[in-house]
């Protein structure tokens, strides 16, 4: 597979500035300029290392790319954006190279842009509706408005341009945020803006929720969510670590005895599915959950320094097909499996992974074993993993998820050598707030019920959002609804009156 | 901050440390557990029963073997200094009612967590007997405290240093055929509590224990701890750490503790270096 350096993207891109940069562009003209490419770690060495492999466009590239945008009145890519920001008016910006006018209109939707300028599926979301997309019958050219998000994101924080927002005076108000992932720290932040104070609670020893433990350094640096933290902190709110609300306290103490005005829940999906099949508690197979935490959050990768141990791979099978599972395949091979395969029972169209890690995980070697599905996991005589049956299926029909259903092909079956299983078939809902807090409404896969607007939950002064709301969902669905709960937590407080 | 407050070793490689805690000290029951991690990007998560608490204090007492990397470094931590991170209580608290006659088995560290489960066990008003064992004299744990709340105590070593020269499945076996206790509860190491499991099969007295497993997280986020109960998967940090001892796959159990054996052994020849501990010695 060909690779191309940024130093040769950047070049490329000072030639197509010079052609297209000074004038006024037609649409047509808009539509001939070659979509820019993120340039990339080469795949041969970036699987001997853990730093980050998408590099950022250059500024030559971030101006060529942005000049792509047809400026369409309609603006189908904000529809497309589940938290609705201003996509044409922030690359507008960044077209003229106002960098810091970009990102402040991003921020007025979106607080984390440089997390999800990376971590978001922009392909399903606001590049799926682009027009230069549909224009070029390729959603693969549409505008790569994630990139030039990731870009301006960066800029800000490079060049220093980071300012602590400004905190009203304090109203004597106290909310706990529970939780430290994205939902959480979107609330913690809009919420203190608002001059409450605020103290999260988070259970592990580091804040960040699934930033921290669940998405690799390679995809998410961690001095990046650092950053937000550090943020926060300058701003007042108050962090208190090892504190897993529902034993260290339950949310009607928080409320009752610590004296809290308001409670946001957003504690995530806690709890690894597991297929339930034959072997699945034999050595050697692993939730995602567990693989990816003891490698990002323990930072075993660091076999020198670690005291959590990694366990010592081969070959590799990872079920799903998810970004968990390509970040638990693509750490694998970082920490020196030799084979690694995606074994997912749809194809690649349906698998819901962002593109972009797809084809990462492709040019790092992964393989994928699309339309087949585990029946069985077998051990040898030490109870260790080392083969596993697969059946293959054909696509049927549409299931409730619209995507079309696995089904499997009777007599198919057969055995395949792997020495590692992993699982990344997603969470259920972790059920320790519901069990430890009277009155709370779950639904039946205990999601905690909430309403639309507004968030909050079946008791007075408690808002939840995020996975332990929405199940499996992404970095900005959670961080849109942290900001419909701030907001709906402001106006309780409000509402309150002064305390005393 | 997590302070200790207080430091005592008991043998060699076994240590009690009382941690000012109060949060957790307010809220623990007899059963659960705390999880701690040292501070920093390496250090490890390790599970850890809490072996008393005192809420008045605010403190919690820890009582743990120096087994692997990060045992051995929280035993080089002195009076006055603090554990970085301390997560509890954990799990679900032991069951507690009035049974009628309760026979608490302990071998080695689980001891400690045993008493404050006899210890509850005893105001809900059960007889209370117990059994505890270690390899020797020197290894035997709160021996005092058992003796003074319990109708007997019988002690075991493997070496017959002390007490009983048995393994504690012995007087297990003899207790439940002229005793008959209406309930057992073993906390031990998981061959000890296998053992026990088959001892008290046959005689379908109910048995409890206490499983201490692989473990990160200790919210239910990683599933490291899974068990096999009854041919269903549980989770020891959320559905346990107590289960029905004759619905624990044993074998699985054991299997899955093995997982990092050959990792753990390597570092636990490089901490007896730093604890200057004498081979043989533990």
């Amino acid at each position: 597979m060909s690779h191309t350096s940024r130093e040769q993207l950047d070049l490329e891109a000072q030639d197509l500035l010079k052609t297209y940069g000074a004038k006024k562009l037609t649409v047509k003209e808009r539509l001939a300029i070659p979509g820019q490419e993120m340039p990339a770690q080469i795949p041969s060495e970036r699987v001997n290392n853990m730093q980050e492999v998408a590099l950022g466009y250059t500024e030559a590239q971030v101006k060529v790319e942005a000049l792509r945008c047809l400026q369409c009145k309609n603006a189908p890519c904000i529809k497309g954006c589940p938290v609705q920001i201003d996509i044409p008016l922030f690359i507008a910006k960044a077209a003229e190279g106002d960098y810091a006018g970009s990102v402040a209109v991003i921020k007025e939707n979106s607080l984390l842009p440089a997390i999800c300028g990376r971590v978001c599926p922009q392909e399903s979301q606001c590049q799926l509706t682009c027009t230069v997309g549909k224009s070029l019958k390729s959603i693969d050219k549409a505008v790569n408005i994630g990139r030039i998000e990731r870009f301006v994101a960066d800029w800000e924080s490079e060049s220093k341009q980071r300012s602590t927002p400004l905190i009203a005076a304090p109203t004597g108000k106290k909310i706990g945020v529970v939780g430290s992932g994205p939902a959480s720290m979107t609330v913690a932040a809009d919420v203190r803006r608002a001059g409450h104070d605020v103290v999260m609670f988070e259970a592990l020893h580091k804040t960040g929720g699934v930033l921290v433990y669940g998405i690799p350094e390679f995809r998410l640096p961690k001095r990046i969510v650092k950053e937000e933290f550090d943020t926060l902190l300058a701003m007042g709110v108050k962090i208190e670590r090892n504190f897993l609300v529902g034993r260290t306290a339950k949310l009607a103490d928080l409320m009752e005895r610590e004296g809290f005005d308001a409670i946001f829940l957003g504690t995530g999906a806690g709890l690894p599915r597991f297929l339930h099949i034959e072997g699945e508690n034999l050595v050697g197979v692993f939730s995602a959950n567990e693989y990816l935490t003891r490698s990002n959050l323990m930072r075993a990768y660091d076999r020198n320094r670690a005291g959590t141990p990694l366990y010592n791979s081969r070959k590799v099978a990872v079920f799903g097909g998810g970004n968990v599972a390509m970040d638990a395949a693509r750490t694998a091979r970082r920490l020196g499996a030799e084979e690694v395969t995606i074994v997912y029972r749809r194809t690649e169209a349906e698998m819901p992974a962002r593109r972009e890690e797809v084809a990462h995980a492709k040019e790092e070697g992964i393989k994928f074993l699309f339309l087949h599905a585990p029946l069985q996991i077998l051990g040898d005589e030490k109870g260790r993993v080392h083969q596993v049956k697969l059946i293959t299926c054909r696509l049927g029909d549409p299931d409730d998820s619209g995507r079309r259903s696995p089904i499997e092909i009777p007599g198919s079956e057969a055995l395949y050598d792997y020495d590692t299983v992993i699982v990344a078939i997603g969470n259920d809902s972790n059920p320790l707030i519901k069990q430890t807090t009277e009155g709370l409404d779950v639904n039946r896969w205990g999601n905690i019920i909430v309403d639309e607007k507004t968030c909050k939950t079946s008791l007075e002064g408690v808002y939840a959002g995020g996975d332990i709301v929405l199940g499996a969902a992404t970095v900005i669905l959670a961080m849109g609804q942290g900001r419909q709960a701030a907001k709906a937590i402001n106006e309780y407080l409000a509402g309150m009156g002064e305390s005393d | 901050m997590f302070t200790i407050l207080d430091k005592e070793k008991i043998s060699a490689e076994v240590f009690k440390m009382e941690v000012l805690a109060p949060n957790i000290a307010r809220e623990r029951k007899a059963g659960q557990f705390v999880i701690l991690q040292q501070g920093g990007d390496f250090a490890e998560r390790i599970p850890l029963t809490i072996a008393d608490a005192n809420p008045e204090k605010g403190s919690i007492t820890i009582v743990f073997q120096a087994v692997g990397e990060a045992t051995h470094e929280l035993a080089t931590l002195e009076v006055g200094q603090s554990i970085a991170n301390v997560l509890g209580p954990l799990g679900q608290p032991t069951h507690i009612e009035k049974f009628g006659k309760v026979l608490c088995v302990g071998g080695g560290v689980g001891v400690a967590p045993m008493h404050p489960i006899a210890q509850a066990m005893k105001q809900a008003g059960n007889e209370l007997k117990i059994i505890i064992g270690a390899r020797n004299k020197e290894l035997i744990l709160l021996e005092k405290e058992m003796r003074a709340m319990a109708d007997e105590l019988i002690i075991c070593t493997d070496d017959g240093s002390y007490g009983r020269k048995a393994l504690v499945t012995e007087p297990l076996k003899e207790l439940c055929e002229s005793w008959k206790p209406d309930l057992v509860v073993a906390i031990g190491p998981p061959i000890m509590m296998k053992f026990c499991t088959a001892t008290t099969r046959p005689l379908q007295i109910p048995t409890v224990v206490s499983l201490n497993t692989i473990m990160i997280d200790g919210t239910g986020m990683c599933g490291g701890c899974r068990v096999s109960i009854n041919g269903e998967t549980k989770f020891v940090c959320v559905d346990g750490p107590e289960f029905d001892a004759f619905a624990v796959d044993w074998d699985n159990l054991l299997l899955r503790l093995g997982t990092f054996r050959s990792e753990e052994q390597e570092a636990h020849h490089r901490c007896h270096i730093g604890l200057k501990i004498n081979e043989g010695e533990a």
